[in-house]
């Protein structure tokens, strides 16, 4: 697969910046809102936003099963601090009736770092992508308790567990995407691209 | 492969990337004005991005009149208590030591608003001095950049608060839309006289016209009240939408609350819309502006 088509969840979240870092990774992408939209993917990233209103409007659009058996087959996925959470198997601490899509063996803890007051950025070392360590952009960020035995580190961060992958799911607690750095993206593309 | 506390850098707060990029993070929801633990509950419910929490919804503050001031802190931290979406809360233009108590208080954006009474005629906020980031209203380009300038890591229309009557909102954000697309336009010798004219910094103009948009998220307030005004504002530029009275001044504000939601995320799909605006209930009743006394024109405050 030369240029792999990636969708980009566009309930609510920072879409735009995602859908920027993707093409500059030189991945065809585009805005994904309905369940028939899932079609024809090669991958999609669960942008950041708000975890418990990306949950409800998944919910309400009917993309929550679809996109669940689509990971569950081996849809590859990334997801960036609220997705980080949507593709956590549980929650620590979740808003009555939040549901996730799942897709990686980990709990993760809701605004671990704190709230917007000390949300921060910092040098992030990640498994798997050359030429030096990521600004990591934490906000209200999660980190992951967690992790079960097939689901691999890339990342930690003050002693916590901050960039996850299992298979063909990647999460992250931070928000490369407002960077302009886009290696994790194209770390993903790559995943993209071996699992065509 | 990863780093330990040892190696890693030490974090840095409050940076611009940090107070832009919460905003990015609110982008294609609806913040809604609460003004009790139990309206966030319901806000939080309905799929509210984030809260604004404020003692009186500014239908009440025309109608009562008087000094309209920061929340009681009781109430504010009541409804940090309440929900885990982001909290925001509201201090008067150019009053400091507001902002200031509001930052103490943990909330997650403050917003430095006109629908309070302004404390200080010259001056708003120096809001670089702070680490909770600030959105802030506008009426024109101009105005946003002076925001902006300032800190404001948001801004919003200011549409006229508290009327149910959104044709302010649309005029602000089709103004503000327009002047970018006209600096758009504009080659690099006219931009120094377009700057001039803003009343706003030149290298701030430049990078809207470079961007061909406002360097910081712009939402849509004031006046929103059914889901079509919603998607309305969408539909025209606004990044997501602020609901003041709309939500809670209705009959059925949990029902309307998840309606405006919908709509907000679905703004060009005229069916969603038209679903989601069956049987919501009694909208608020509404003010028509040109019969609003020039004096109670929220819009008007800031500069």
């Amino acid at each position: 697969m030369s240029r792999p088509t990636i969708g980009v969840l566009a309930l609510q979240g920072d879409v735009r910046e995602h859908l920027t870092a993707l093409a500059a990774a030189d991945a065809a992408a585009g805005p994904v809102r309905r369940p028939e939209e899932l079609a024809g993917l090669d991958g999609l990233v669960i942008p950041g936003g708000e975890s418990t209103t990306i949950s409800k409007l998944a919910v309400l659009f009917g993309v929550m099963e679809p996109l669940r058996a689509a990971i569950r087959a081996g849809l590859p996925v990334y997801g960036s601090c609220a997705g980080l959470i949507m593709l956590a198997d549980k929650i620590l601490d979740p808003r009555s009736g939040q549901e996730t899509f799942g897709g990686i063996d980990m709990i993760v803890r809701r605004n671990a770092f704190g709230r917007q007051n000390e949300s921060f950025e910092a040098s992030v070392e990640v498994a798997g992508v050359e030429g030096g360590p990521v600004e990591g952009v934490f906000i209200r960020a999660p980190w992951v308790e967690s992790v079960g035995a097939q689901a691999q580190v890339l990342a930690e961060y003050g002693g916590h567990i901050v960039a996850v992958r299992q298979g063909n799911a990647m999460a992250t607690s931070f928000h490369p995407e407002l960077t302009g750095d886009h290696r994790v993206h194209e770390l993903f593309v790559a995943a993209v691209r071996a699992a065509g | 492969m990863s780093t330990t506390p040892s190696t890693a850098s030490s974090p840095e707060t409050g940076t611009a990337r940090v107070k832009r990029g919460m905003a990015e993070q609110l982008k294609g929801g609806v913040i809604m004005d609460v003004v009790t633990p139990e309206q966030a509950r319901i806000a939080e419910d309905a799929g509210a991005v984030a809260v604004m929490a404020l003692e009186r919804v500014p239908a009440d503050i025309r109608k009562h009149g008087g000094v309209a001031r920061m929340s009681d802190p009781d109430m504010i931290d009541g409804i940090i208590a309440a929900v885990s979406i982001p909290v925001m809360a509201k201090s008067r233009i150019g009053h400091v030591v507001e902002a200031q108590v509001l930052q103490a208080l943990g909330v997650d954006y403050i917003d430095e608003s006109e629908v309070l009474t302004p404390a200080d005629e010259v001056n708003h906020s120096d809001k670089w001095a702070f680490t909770t980031p600030f959105v802030c209203g506008a009426t024109n380009l101009g105005e946003a950049l002076r925001r902006i300038a300032e800190g404001a890591a948001m801004i919003r229309s200011k549409g006229e608060a508290g009327t149910g009557n959104v044709v302010e909102a649309v005029r602000h954000l089709r103004q503000i839309k327009g002047e970018i697309a006209r600096l758009k336009g504009l080659d690099n010798n006219e931009l120094y006289a377009a700057a001039k004219e803003l009343r706003a910094p030149y290298e701030l103009v430049r990078e809207v016209a470079e961007l061909g948009k406002l360097p910081v998220v712009l939402f849509s307030a004031g006046g929103v009240a059914t889901p079509a005004d919603a998607a309305l504002m969408r539909q025209l530029g606004a990044e997501g939408v602020f609901v003041g009275s709309g939500i809670f001044k209705s009959g059925d504000p949990a029902k309307r609350a998840a309606a405006i939601v919908r709509a907000t995320t679905f703004f060009d799909d005229p069916k969603v819309i038209a679903d989601a605006s069956r049987n919501l209930g009694e909208a608020m009743v509404g003010i028509n502006i040109d019969t609003l006394p020039e004096s109670e024109h929220y819009a008007n405050r800031g500069w």
